[in-house]
């Protein structure tokens, strides 16, 4: 399966290699560069590469190029979706994962490398597994370890990867039991120009913070599971419950995980909580453009729109732009032409508006389209959809625990084409 | 060996260790700013590591692995530190510990002689009692590449693999397929270790050992049948990559094992049509068409248990689960993996070009499937570049009459997008859905003749050549078109373009009259500055115009050629040499120039707009193959489905196997000694139906309990229980069988016998007399034929030795590269801590130390149970009947075979004469002792002879011919697993003792659960003996009840706990090195305890 290793920063420099078989010579990577080249941005990179031997099979996140090597027939999205999850590992170790930090980490990284996969085939992919094997580092540990001289290497072996619940290691004590469940969804969205939808779908997730003492089992019911379409879980949740009965039954990893991900059906009108006004022009004979838009809440169910973000890329021939905003700040840079706009919260009364006019090249012809609009926004609260938690159990355990459910709206990829 | 050293010195200086780190830390943190500039500080800083390393200090070792580390994952060369680092290995930090492994299969391979140092610390972990430390050796162990080690490899491959454990064996999985790559030439043997792994029942096993199966022996599908029904319905419950692995194995398989589901509609129309034909062929058939289609139940097992998975939340799990249903499901029921595939598409880049190809394979067989979910693939401007293109794949397969209009809607957008390359995909994109919908074609070339005035160049070029095809479709009425094109050749300059155009007016060229001739008028002053393609055009043109239009064109036409004649490229060059000799008339031109107008004006076929993605359906879906539309090192083809099914019985498993973690292996054929381990195995689950006849069978009775008692002995001397035996051993049986028949005894009886049982404890027997004993037996043995000369002088040296387990000879065999030599007999049981000592000196004592202090001896058995089993009836034995049962005796004839004791009787009214053993076929390793042949036999008259069975502590069967004067009848004697044992008197604390060594994998244990009253000593003890031959150990406490036994065989310890909890519980536990046993032992018990 998976021979070797290579993490790559933007730079084109391998700062990390690993081998779980023989050794193969960085020299491969230069298959990876020669595409890398080609493709000019690091996003149009192949993921699957094949040179005359190997095959390089790469993901980009963080600015890192994360290329494994294979030799052999093997399904790419087996490769793929286990460096993602290497990338994940890495994140919830260290907190973020960037090019420093794993430097920073070295050995640790190594560690975890090494335990994650055997002959190239994964081993222990379960972050609850993994930090007993080796512990993150955390500040404290790591004042306590130069003092000491004591390590992050687990001292005691892990007994989770034997138990019947691979996910959830054993003998966990909190003095405060508290789960916490964060229903996230998120709307992608095309609008056009006239302000009508394209398409537009909401995908959700809930996302868990489950600090329990002991094994408890936990059953999550819904007010109106039907909403839920196409659902895919955590290997922790039953899916016979679910079947035949439409309730979440699991017993949950320790910590922050993952519970579920779905997609509402299709059938459901999705309601659009923004809008944007927008009066971009070029005019042919003149180097000069205007540019206007305007923000506002449409179906919000009463909530406020935070955290509202407006990006886009400008055609190339914008030199430069002088806008004034009625709140928040905005930024162009003339290099990348990528203009951006931190508006903050909608307010009803008084909508957020961004003016002016762009400079363009001059005797340039005019773009052919105006620029798409790319909106981020949250909203609090709320759960667009519609979806509502009806009720958490726990079974197996004596203590109350504390629950908490946390609903919240986010545009996923919104885009406005103008 | 100056490691031991180190470890003494780690215990006490604690103090200096922490100063030392704080220094050691502050270098480090120097270390990683600095690139190691020069090669000679590079060099300086090596040495100070090689000093860190040989230091005392752990922290010191720790930080110099770290940098070590460091550079290995930097990169660069650390080769030169293996002598320093590999000393390290049998450190006792576990971090130090780690980082060497990493170094070491790191460097393994280029330092081989070295890495052989450490070989012998992973062959003791092995052994260690923690199943962790056990699989992490085995993992480093199989992955330093060194082929000196094969043989080595293998044997810890097959020991892991009947593991316990199922991490233990699951690691053993990953190992086949290192040592395969390291040394194909194992693969006859690897395929058997795969054969019994692929039995596993654990979750945990099955991934991975199907991995090395597709690895080692992917051909090999006949080892599968057996395992299909139950790795389907594992699969749920497999960890993912796992589930990853098996799907796709299980679609080759049931593609070449199952009859398409795909033949439904056909079948029915053949039908009607061969209905009104007669030959015999045709019936044959209709017959086979007729039986209509009904899918194998364990076809469909396999869709039913993999749809769940299309939920999972690996993207990997939930592609294998499509291709499996685009693959081997019938037609109508793959309709339900869109969903999920268009969910992964909220995924990662990567995972959604992947994704995004396979949709695009299937979507072109099958619009249908993907069609409601047309909009998901609609492009953001935010798509990379491949996203977007294979979504316009994607877009243009589902494209139809009814979404048409949508479709070229959303296409204008893009069309006008910024992204260059991506507009021109979408005029390809248009082309295609010209051909394809009728309806659309005139739309969209209006739409693409629009797109000619647009101001980007790339867009007009790729217009222009998508015009190009569709009106090479449609060649009538579009001179308007092509004027509009003529006039574009002053302005555009992208070759294939201008190329297209000359062509098409070329083509078209007595539509266009009037423009054609001064088109090529304009070529002929720029030709030479023209780009190759174009001018290979303008020759055409030229040749077609001076076909056709010879009037105005003759003299352009030939200032052309003349101009090509003395071009650079000699392609061009040849190419109009070729159209003057065929188009202008001279007298050497042949026949061909007649037809020169056929020639170039022929009609054209036109192009065929065709996905890229048409010809990657024959590579199976998901596949890497798939992905570069290339096959792939080490791809499987997937085989068509065969005509008629293979014999669907195969997949048929007759027995109900047990809870038991491994099963048995059929063939018997190939074990050798070596792999008593799995001969053990192959019975035990027979063994446990018969023993559990004897328990229900036995009776209570313990009188004789008191006698035996007196006989037994407790000297030191594991073999000296035999001395008992050897005078009174008939005489004692008969009186025994007298007494059990007449009369039952209650429970103060097993009392008494216990009081009398500790008494005979106390009592001695001088060495001289067992040592002579000793003697005495060995010889029997040679005389018997039975083993083999040197085989018992090792036992009896081993007696010598006093240690208690016979180790197989395993790692005897690989003790050439144990370079600390330590005695091979040695094992890690009696040690105190055998994995992390690093003192093999401190090895040795702990060994002599061991055996000085054991006091365990073989006692008289505490009770004989009265069960008597059948070894010949007398209706088919014409009339001879016999009876055995185990006196449970040590065996005068062997101190290694368990005797038993067989009763003849003569139920015929004749004399039978000579009565005596014929041939025997015993498994590898048994032997046998045979009775002296008894002359004749009276009628009515019964006789009691007893012979030795060496069972090598195993339940297999002993089968051996009975034979009288005319004849011979075939018989089998299978002992209970409690029959393999001794009972041995010692003491709490040496129980205890040895309990301790015997943890981990040695430990079996289960909770019982029954009234309490069945928990009183007494009762439990008589269920304990009634269906083991063991001792009880006088114990301090009252909830607990110890008893103790070694194996007959191998004389290892059986210790047997019996622990009361509150309520009606009770935990059991047994501890041996003997793990088969010990695990059919407790399986045995728990019923019988349990019982009320």
């Amino acid at each position: 399966m998976i021979h070797s290793l290579f993490l790559i920063n933007s730079s084109g420099d391998i700062f990390l290699e690993k081998h779980w078989k023989s050794v193969v010579s960085r020299s491969v990577c230069d298959y990876f560069f020669e595409a890398q080249e080609r493709a000019t941005e690091a996003e149009n990179v192949p993921p699957v590469i094949p040179t005359p031997h190997h095959y390089l099979l790469s993901v980009y996140r963080h600015k890192i190029f994360f290329v494994a090597v294979i030799q052999t027939e093997v399904p790419p999205l087996f490769v793929i979706e286990f460096l993602h999850r290497v990338v994940d590992t890495f994140q919830d170790y260290f907190g973020v994962c960037s090019e420093p930090v794993i430097k920073d980490n070295v050995v640790v990284v190594y560690e975890v490398l090494e335990e994650m996969l055997d002959n190239g085939f994964p081993l222990a992919t379960e972050s609850n597994i993994l930090k007993e094997l080796i512990k993150p580092p955390t500040i404290l540990r790591t004042v306590v370890n130069t003092i000491t001289g004591s390590t992050n290497v687990g001292d005691q072996l892990p007994t989770g990867q034997l138990s019947v619940v691979p996910w959830r290691r054993t003998g966990v004590k909190y003095t405060n039991n508290e789960a916490y469940f964060d229903v996230i969804e998120e709307i992608d969205a095309i609008i056009d120009k006239s302000g009508s939808t394209v398409t537009a779908e909401i995908q959700g997730v809930i996302d868990a913070c489950v600090k329990l003492t002991g094994m408890p089992d936990l059953t999550l019911s819904f007010m109106n599971p039907r909403l839920l379409d196409d659902v895919s879980f955590h290997p922790c949740v039953r899916f016979k419950r679910w079947e035949s009965e439409r309730i979440l039954s699991f017993i949950p990893p320790d910590g922050n995980f993952r519970l579920l991900s779905y997609h509402v059906s299709a059938q459901n009108l999705v309601a659009i909580p923004v809008y944007v006004k927008h009066n971009i022009s070029f005019r042919d004979s003149s180097s000069l453009g205007r540019f206007e838009i305007t923000v506002g809440p449409k179906q919000t169910m009463g909530k406020t729109i935070e955290g509202v973000m407006v990006t886009s890329q400008m055609p190339k021939g914008v030199l430069n732009m002088s806008l004034t905003p009625s709140q928040g700040t905005h930024t162009f840079d003339p290099v990348t032409k990528m203009l951006s706009w931190d508006v903050g919260k909608i307010n009803p009364q008084k909508l957020p508006s961004l003016k002016g006019t762009m400079s363009l090249q001059a005797g340039a012809s005019k773009p052919d389209e105006n620029p798409t609009i790319n909106l981020q926004f949250k909203i609090q609260q709320l759960a667009i959809s519609g979806l509502k938690v009806n009720r958490l159990d726990m079974y197996g355990e004596k203590y109350k625990p504390f629950k908490g459910i946390k609903y919240m709206t986010k545009a996923g990829k919104f885009q406005v084409r103008t | 060996m100056s490691s031991n050293s180190f470890a003494y010195n780690e215990q006490s200086g604690g103090g200096e260790a922490t100063e030392l780190g704080q220094e050691a830390t502050s270098t480090i943190t120097i270390s990683p700013s600095g690139a190691f500039g020069l090669f000679s500080s590079d060099l300086k800083k090596n040495e100070d590591l090689k000093q860190m390393l040989e230091s005392n200090k752990d922290s010191a070792k720790l930080d110099a692995m770290k940098r070590i580390v460091g550079m290995i994952a930097k990169g660069k060369n650390a080769s030169e530190l293996f002598p320093a680092v590999v000393k390290n290995v049998a450190s006792k930090n576990i971090e130090i510990k780690k980082l060497v492994y990493v170094y070491l299969v790191r460097y393994a391979e280029e330092q081989q002689d070295l890495a052989l140092l450490s070989i012998s610390t992973f062959q003791r972990a092995l052994k260690d009692p923690n199943q962790l430390i056990r699989a992490s050796a085995l993992r480093v162990l199989s992955s330093i590449r060194v082929p000196i080690i094969v043989p080595i490899m293998m044997l810890a491959i097959k020991e892991a693999s009947a593991d316990l454990s199922p991490y233990v064996r699951k690691n053993a999985a990953h190992a086949i397929q290192k040592l395969y790559s390291l040394d194909p030439e194992q693969k006859e043997m690897l395929i058997e270790v795969i054969e019994k792994l692929l039995k596993d029942k654990s979750t945990l096993v099955a991934g991975s050992v199907v991995m090395a199966f597709e690895e080692v022996c992917p051909d090999r599908i006949d080892l599968i049948h057996k395992n299909y029904r139950k790795l389907c319905n594992l699969l749920v419950d497999v960890e993912e990559w796992g589930q990853v692995v098996i799907i796709h194995m299980l679609t080759r398989y049931a593609r070449t094992q199952f009859v398409s589901p795909w033949k439904e509609d056909d079948g029915l129309e053949d039908n009607e049509k061969n209905f009104y034909e007669s030959d015999d062929e045709q019936k044959e058939k209709t017959d086979k068409r007729k039986k209509t289609y009904a899918m194998d139940p364990d076809h469909r097992l396999l869709i039913r248990n993999t749809k769940p998975l299309l939920q999972s939340r690996n993207a990997a799990v939930v592609m294998a689960v499509a291709q499996l249903y685009w693959h081997i499901a019938p037609k109508s029921e793959t309709g339900i993996i869109s969903k999920s595939l268009v969910r992964l598409l909220r995924s990662n880049r990567e995972v959604q070009y992947i994704v995004l190809q396979n949709i695009a394979t299937m979507s072109i067989q099958r619009k249908g499937m993907f069609e409601p979910y047309l909009k998901s693939f609609y492009v953001r401007s935010t798509d990379p570049t491949m996203i977007k293109t294979l979504k316009l794949e994607i877009l243009t397969n589902l494209a139809n009459e009814a979404n048409i209009s949508t479709l070229l809607r959303e296409f204008q957008t893009y069309v006008k997008s910024q992204d260059k390359q991506f507009a021109a995909a979408t005029i390809q994109t248009i082309g295609r859905c010209a051909t394809n919908i009728s309806e659309v074609t005139d739309t969209c070339l209006n739409g693409l003749v629009c797109l000619l005035s647009n101001r980007d160049e790339i867009v007009v070029a790729e217009s222009v050549v998508v015009i190009k095809k569709l009106l090479q479709m449609q060649p009538a009425q579009h001179g308007e078109i092509i004027k509009h094109m003529a006039k574009l050749l002053d302005s555009i300059t992208v070759p294939v373009a201008r190329a297209s155009i000359l062509w098409l007016i070329g083509e078209n060229c007595e539509r266009v009259p009037k423009i054609a001739p001064d088109v090529l008028r304009k070529m002929a002053k720029s030709f030479t500055s023209e780009d190759d393609l174009v001018k290979l055009q303008i020759l055409n043109l030229g040749a077609k115009l001076y076909l056709t239009n010879s009037k105005q064109t003759k003299l352009l036409t030939q200032y052309i050629l003349n101009l090509g004649k003395y071009d650079q490229n000699y392609d061009i060059r040849d190419r109009t040499r070729f159209i003057r000799q065929l188009i202008v008339p001279n007298e050497k031109s042949g026949a061909l120039s007649k037809y020169a107008k056929k020639i170039f004006l022929a009609q054209k076929p036109a192009p065929l707009l065709e996905s890229p993605f048409k010809d990657r359906d024959h590579f199976q879906l998901g596949t890497l193959s798939h992905t570069l539309n290339t096959k792939a090192t080490g791809y499987l083809e997937l085989s068509n489905w065969p005509e008629v099914a293979p014999d669907p019985s195969v997949r048929n498993v007759e027995v109900i196997e047990l809870a038991k973690e491994w099963t048995p292996v059929g063939k018997a054929k190939k074990e050798n000694s070596a792999k008593k381990f799995y001969s053990e195995s192959e019975e035990d689950e027979d063994s446990s139906d018969s023993s559990s006849d004897s328990e229900s069978g036995s009776g209570s009775e313990s009188g004789e309990r008191g006698e035996s008692g007196e006989e037994g002995d407790s000297s030191e001397d594991s073999s000296s229980g035999q001395e008992s035996e050897s005078g009174s051993e008939s005489g004692v049986e008969d009186e025994r069988t007298a007494k059990r028949n007449s009369k039952p005894k209650g429970k103060s009886d097993s009392e008494d016998g216990e009081k009398e049982n500790e008494k005979s404890k106390t009592s001695d027997s001088s060495n001289a007399e067992s040592s002579s004993i000793e003697e005495s037996s060995s010889d029997s043995e040679s005389e018997s034929d039975s083993e083999s000369e040197t085989e018992s002088r090792r036992v009896t040296k081993e007696k010598g030795k006093k240690t208690k387990q016979d180790r197989n000879p395993l790692t005897k065999d690989v003790s050439l590269l144990d370079l600390d030599d330590f005695n091979p007999v040695s094992t890690p049981v009696a040690l105190p801590t055998p994995a992390l000592s690093p003192s093999l000196i401190a090895d040795l004592e702990g060994l002599n130390l061991s055996t000085s202090s054991s006091v365990i001896s073989v006692t008289a058995p505490v009770f004989v149970p009265m069960k008597t089993h059948v070894l010949l009836h007398r209706m088919s034995g014409k009339g001879l009947a016999a009876n055995y049962y185990f006196p449970r005796q040590p065996c005068i004839f062997g101190d290694k075979m368990v005797s038993v004791q067989i009763t003849l009787n003569n139920t015929t009214d004749q004399k039978i004469e000579n009565i005596h053993i014929g041939g025997k076929k015993l498994p590898i390793g048994m032997q046998m002792h045979v009775f002296n042949p008894i002359d004749s036999l009276e009628p009515e008259g019964s006789i009691t002879v007893s012979m030795g069975i060496d069972f090598c502590d195993s339940t297999q069967t002993a089968s051996f011919q009975l034979c009288t004067k005319d004849d011979c009848f075939n018989v089998n004697i299978q002992p209970p697993v409690g029959e393999l044992l001794l009972p041995v008197a010692m003491s709490e604390k040496d129980f205890k003792k040895e309990q301790g060594m015997l943890t981990g994998m040695n430990e079996t244990s289960t909770v019982i659960i029954t009234a309490p009253q069945n928990f009183t000593s007494s009762v439990i003890l008589q269920k304990v003996v009634n269906v083991a031959n063991v001792g009880a150990v006088p114990s301090g406490q009252d909830n607990i009840h110890r008893f103790a036994a070694k194996t007959v065989h191998s004389g290892s310890l059986m210790l047997v706990t019996v622990e009361l909890k509150e309520g009606s519980t009770a935990q059991l536990i047994i501890n041996t090195e003997k793990t088969v046993i010990g695990s059919v032992l407790l399986r045995e018990l728990k019923p019988v305890l349990s019982q009320g």
